[in-house]
């Protein structure tokens, strides 16, 4: 296991006993991810992509192998704060406001008030959301309170954003939007990012590797590191070596899904 | 007016249809008091007569109500004919059974939702508790509580076993519908939102406060609403069937003994106003709370 990787998964193995028999949720999956990488999953229903996510964040157990993150078990980092996870749906609490929403975390963790306020603050300026403090969830667009959701994730100053499908419910140019917010975000902050996705070019803008996968046993079919480089404008997009790694990404996909 | 137009008009019919019966309900004594003393009444006669029966089967409504604006203000309300003096000793029940409901009730949610033992044990009970009427179970409970309602309690708390008794069954009949609605509230929040505050590290009394509690907010006054009617149905029913001679249930009973239908009619209008101004109570806390929970409740 590499030293300086923050999240190491060795021999992961995730199976779940349904009436069906047992389904083999991740099978012998390994990975190193290093800080400040960003790095997306990619692959369809059923490849483990949001299972590893779970599994990384102690909302599952492996039954099989391990992963360590930051050197600890998924449960003792939890309980270190170790990273903040951002939900397919921003999952607002609709009877707080979005500087409340963002205090959640901070409240039960026990940050001191003076510091929740300072942190709500800072949060809503990095997601562009300054002035939106005292407004509720329902006052903003479906794009504004992801942002708010990110907010919450980042507010108590984790090293790791995990990020399943944050965009997905989200229309493209608002998704558009957002990746490039995203990737001024991670270069600002410097965190690692893992970040499920469904989308190629989503995929394939946001990240410095694509891990693709496939179902029936969720695994690692290909793990492509991008060329791009770390500043990346929304028209690197139309670019030759864009549309290769797309390209390459597509093609991972496809292979795995022979028996479909 | 667009609402109100609607609301009036059935309002209007429901005066209609009143009148007419009462007509037709109060018509055969008419008819039978002019046989018997050998004379012929008109049919306009007749309709006349019917308004102002002192024993009319069917009171029409402006004796009612004049019955009932009588009953409130017609003497001192500390009189034993005052409907406001019946009321007050029902309304207190109904409050006291009330509160004792909600209590119960949610107490009873929270262990639901969090032991999952308590989930088979309590709830088949409950459910069952409530099939029994509480027409047969109230002239025990009053047994019951005069033996141990007794002592220093009466003096010490200035109720008496009577008043005891009626707040328990209204506190039977209430606290159902708060189980059953908080416990599906404090149910409500989805997987999403459990698992959002697992990785934050919260106990499981910071996932009750932060995130059960205000969830359950609108099943709880969705509840409240049930229970506080089903409280006022508890102290009247536990005035009925045990010698009560106070409170708007007994008045009832007296009215439908004594054949005095006005007194019936007018202490069943003052107990039904008095439901609705308990409502709208509830109504305005729930109004309340909503606006400080950032209008979802």
């Amino acid at each position: 296991m590499d030293q300086n990787s923050v999240i190491a998964a060795k021999n992961l193995n995730l199976t779940f006993q349904t009436n069906d028999g047992p389904v083999h949720a991740l099978k012998d999956v390994d990975l190193a991810i290093a800080k400040g990488e960003f790095v997306s999953f990619i692959g369809p229903s059923g490849c483990g992509k949001t299972t590893f996510l779970r599994v990384v964040a102690g909302l599952e157990t492996a039954t099989g192998g391990g992963v360590t993150v930051n050197g600890m078990t998924p449960d003792q980092a939890r309980l270190a704060r170790a990273y903040g996870y951002v939900f397919q749906a921003a999952g607002l609490y609709p009877w707080r406001t979005i500087g409340g929403n963002i205090r959640l975390p901070l409240e039960i963790m026990g940050f001191s008030r003076a510091d929740q306020a300072e942190r709500v603050k800072r949060t809503l300026e990095m997601v562009d959301l300054a002035g939106f403090e005292k407004k509720y969830p329902w006052q903003l667009s479906g794009g504004m309170q992801q942002r708010a959701s990110i907010a919450r994730a980042l507010a108590f100053d984790a090293d790791i954003l995990l990020m399943d499908e944050p965009f997905g419910a989200l229309d493209e140019i608002v998704r558009d939007h957002l990746n490039e917010e995203l990737l001024h975000l991670w270069a600002r902050t410097g965190k690692t990012i893992l970040f499920v996705t469904h989308s190629i070019p989503e995929a394939v803008y946001l990240s410095t590797r694509i891990v693709v996968m496939s179902p029936r046993p969720g695994r690692i079919t290909d793990v492509i590191d991008s060329p791009l480089p770390r500043d990346r404008p929304l028209g690197i997009r139309d670019s030759a070596e864009f549309i290769a790694i797309a390209h390459r990404v597509r093609e991972g996909l496809r292979a795995g899904h022979v028996d479909d | 007016m667009t609402r109100a137009l609607p609301v009036l008009t059935v309002i209007g019919l429901i005066v209609v249809i009143w009148y007419a019966a009462s007509v037709w309900m109060n018509a055969p004594w008419v008819y039978d008091q002019a046989a018997r003393a050998g004379e012929s009444v008109t049919f306009s006669q007749m309709v006349v007569e019917t308004q102002s029966q002192s024993r009319p089967v069917l009171p029409p409504p402006h004796q009612v109500g004049t019955a009932l604006w009588q009953g409130l203000t017609g003497q001192a309300i500390t009189s034993k004919r005052s409907l406001v003096y019946h009321g007050w000793v029902t309304l207190q029940s109904t409050l006291m059974g009330f509160v004792l409901g909600v209590v119960v009730g949610t107490a009873l949610a929270v262990a639901i939702v969090h032991a999952r033992v308590m989930d088979q044990s309590v709830m088949p009970w409950a459910v069952i508790s409530q099939t029994i009427p509480i027409v047969a179970l109230a002239p025990m409970i009053v047994v019951l509580s005069n033996s141990f309602w007794s002592g220093s309690l009466p003096q010490a708390t200035g109720m008496d076993s009577r008043t005891v008794a009626k707040a328990i069954i209204s506190a039977y009949l209430s606290f159902f519908p708060v189980l059953v609605g908080m416990t599906k509230g404090l149910r409500s929040p989805d997987a999403m939102q459990l698992d959002l505050l697992r990785t934050y590290g919260a106990s499981n009394g910071q996932t009750f406060r932060k995130l059960r509690l205000p969830a359950a907010m609108p099943y709880f006054f969705a509840s409240l609403k049930v229970a506080i009617a089903a409280s006022l149905i508890g102290a009247i029913v536990g005035e009925l069937p045990t010698g009560a001679i106070q409170g708007l249930g007994a008045r009832m009973l007296i009215g439908s003994q004594f054949g005095e239908p006005l007194i019936m009619w007018s202490a069943l209008f003052a107990a039904a106003i008095m439901a609705g101004f308990l409502i709208l109570i509830v109504g305005l806390a729930e109004r309340f709370a909503k606006a400080r929970m950032g209008g979802i409740a």
